[in-house]
């Protein structure tokens, strides 16, 4: 009886564990060491030279450039997207849900299940300078002014693929935090009111607290989809990293130094140091945002 | 199973009950704030849906019409912009890679990540909780480190631009997420009745085939969808992994046709590209949207 166990344990379990380990173990596992090598090209010659790639890294001017866009990103669009999503899922939960709630949060959703791939060349006809729909609508409503070459821009390439971003990034937290809200019972805001509380206020007192939890995830995926941001600034910039490195982002940098350069230990250095950052922000905003669970 | 469910069957409440007993000052303040909410929500709901619309227009417009009215209906609809993409664009070759990739990578996946989450969450041995939390930091990590090896990964093993080599690594890193969320739904299911199956004379194996995957059905529907949608979207992967032109998938060759197409400023057959990778993904999305937010909003929640 026992026997069998594990032998139909073991047996289940082996592909499985093959394919996990071939594929994702073994790939992170070696980017450490790939990251303390010079190799370049496709040779398979290479040496350990030590911190060489993380201080080539440190005065690499492009790299800083990316990091500050990344961390431009990290605190921007958290805030953007769960100001509008929370302000959104307010409103369709208002008074238990208004009409055609439903309806909003399938048409908001459309671009979450859309590629980021096929979002990036939507937008990339919408920006475009001579024929493309904003210039096209700004041009129509007499604001002939503000048309410009978005992407091609160095000022407003940036705020451009935000907006991308934002625009395809709302419906996923209006789904999540409305899911969340709908779970609060109607009797606290029914007592709240009562209290005499507004709208506001039973939002800050009674919304806002009990679905902080959920809150605090949105922001944890949402830093790390600011580092990565790799699709739409790779379809949306013009050439690598926009005009003048104005779009580059660490992800895109490494991309380019390990597959159009082909320096592999370099990229694994980026990686390296990418996955750092990461690591120290993911724990970060866990503990920036933690608080006492509200029970209900 | 509670977990599945919950969120999506409550979220929404009838307005059956609308609190009439604020002061008359407060209701008509929460009118006009009503008012001004349904507004913002209009306007965000059109400023989604335009971008949408005017490709899916654009796509049956000639580029005469595409430069002179970007802004009306099509002056006569241009079929024949669609045959165009799908053949001379290779949209057809690139949509049928896509189909057995993402169909190998989610049968493979779910295949895989029942079986370990059904003896995560069933049987104790030494190492099952480090195993759990193995699998489960495939969420956490960046893939962006894993590239570069991942690449040498797939080249010495021979499966560069290979069906098989993308549904490998497809199915491999869909499992952390599968195996996190399917531990958790073989937990919820009751004990009792494998027990009394195993007691009757049932094997392993009988109990899993015949009692534990049937019921799991819902779970494994719900990680099907999610799988589907997240491996269609996939763009990094097969940028590294697939350079043969003739094995580009749908975002990859769309995503290289606005480059290429760029130079020949074929935008009407650029649009129906576009509309024809739209379209699928959004017909799924609507058929099942009920699921994918279930699961999506159960996993984050979680």
């Amino acid at each position: 009886m026992h026997h069998g166990k594990y032998r139909f344990v073991v047996s289940l379990l082996a592909v499985p564990l093959l394919v996990y380990a071939v594929f994702v173990v073994s790939p992170y596992v070696q980017a450490f060491p790939i990251a303390f090598t010079n190799w370049e090209g496709l040779s398979a010659e290479y040496h350990y030279i030590g911190f060489g790639n993380f201080v080539t890294l440190f005065h690499d001017s492009v790299f800083w450039v990316a990091l500050r866009h990344n961390l431009f990103l990290l605190v921007s669009l958290p805030i953007i997207i769960v100001t509008l999503s929370l302000f959104f899922s307010t409103a369709l939960n208002y008074q238990g849900g208004v009409p055609g709630a439903r309806i909003y949060k399938v048409v908001y959703f459309f671009p979450g299940v859309l590629s980021i791939a096929i979002v990036g060349v939507l937008w990339q006809f919408v920006f475009e300078p001579r024929n493309g729909l904003l210039n096209g609508f700004l041009r129509a409503v007499g604001l002939d002014g503000l048309a410009r070459l978005w992407l091609g821009d160095g000022r407003t390439a940036l705020g451009s693929i935000m907006a991308v971003v934002v625009w395809g990034g709302v419906g996923f937290y209006v789904v999540l935090f409305t899911a969340a809200m709908a779970a609060i019972p109607r009797e606290l805001y029914e007592a709240a009111l009562l209290d005499g509380a507004g709208a506001f206020q039973s939002f800050w007192r009674v919304t806002l607290p009990l679905i902080w939890n959920t809150v605090q995830t949105a922001l944890a995926f949402l830093v790390i989809g600011a580092l990565d941001m790799f699709a739409l600034v790779k379809i949306l910039s013009v050439g690598p990293g926009g005009p003048d490195d104005a779009t580059q982002v660490i992800s895109l940098y490494m991309y380019t130094n390990a597959f159009t350069y082909g320096k592999f230990g370099y990229a694994s250095a980026i990686g390296v140091t990418l996955f750092g950052i990461n690591m120290i922000l993911t724990l970060l905003t866990f503990r920036l945002t933690r608080r006492e669970r509200v029970e209900y | 199973m509670a977990l599945l469910t919950s969120p999506s069957r409550t979220s929404p409440t009838p307005a059956a009950d609308p609190p009439r007993r604020a002061p008359a000052g407060g209701e008509i303040g929460a009118r006009v704030l009503g008012g001004v909410s349904q507004g913002f929500l209009l306007v965000w709901g059109a400023m989604v849906l335009f971008p949408l619309l005017w490709a899916v227009l654009s796509s049956f417009k000639s580029d005469q019409d595409i430069f002179t009215s970007p802004w009306s209906l099509p002056s006569h609809w241009q079929w024949d912009n669609f045959s165009r993409a799908w053949n001379e664009s290779h949209i057809g070759t690139y949509f049928f890679n896509s189909v057995i990739v993402v169909c190998g990578g989610v049968v493979l996946t779910l295949l895989l990540s029942s079986a370990v989450a059904y003896v995560l969450a069933r049987f104790e041995f030494p190492g099952s909780r480090v195993l759990y939390y193995v699998f489960v930091a495939g969420m956490v990590f960046p893939g962006f480190l894993a590239l570069v090896p991942l690449f040498f990964v797939v080249q010495n093993l021979g499966l560069m631009n290979s069906y098989l080599g993308l549904i490998l690594v497809y199915a491999a890193h869909g499992m952390s997420f599968s195996v996190f969320f399917l531990t958790a739904f073989f937990r919820t299911q009751s004990k009792e009745l494998a027990e009394a199956a195993l007691v009757d004379g049932c094997t392993h194996w009988g109990v899993l085939f015949r009692i534990m995957l049937p019921l799991a059905r819902p779970g494994l529907v719900s990680i099907g969808i999610f799988q589907f949608l997240g491996m269609w979207n996939e763009y990094l992967l097969p940028l590294v992994l697939n350079t043969d032109e003739k094995r580009y998938l749908v975002t990859q060759g769309l995503a290289n046709l606005a480059v290429t197409q760029g130079y020949h400023s074929d935008f009407s057959g650029l649009f129906a590209g576009l509309t024809i990778s739209i379209i699928p993904v959004l017909a799924v999305y609507l058929g099942f949207h009920r699921q994918i937010s279930a699961g999506m909003t159960a996993g984050a929640l979680k």
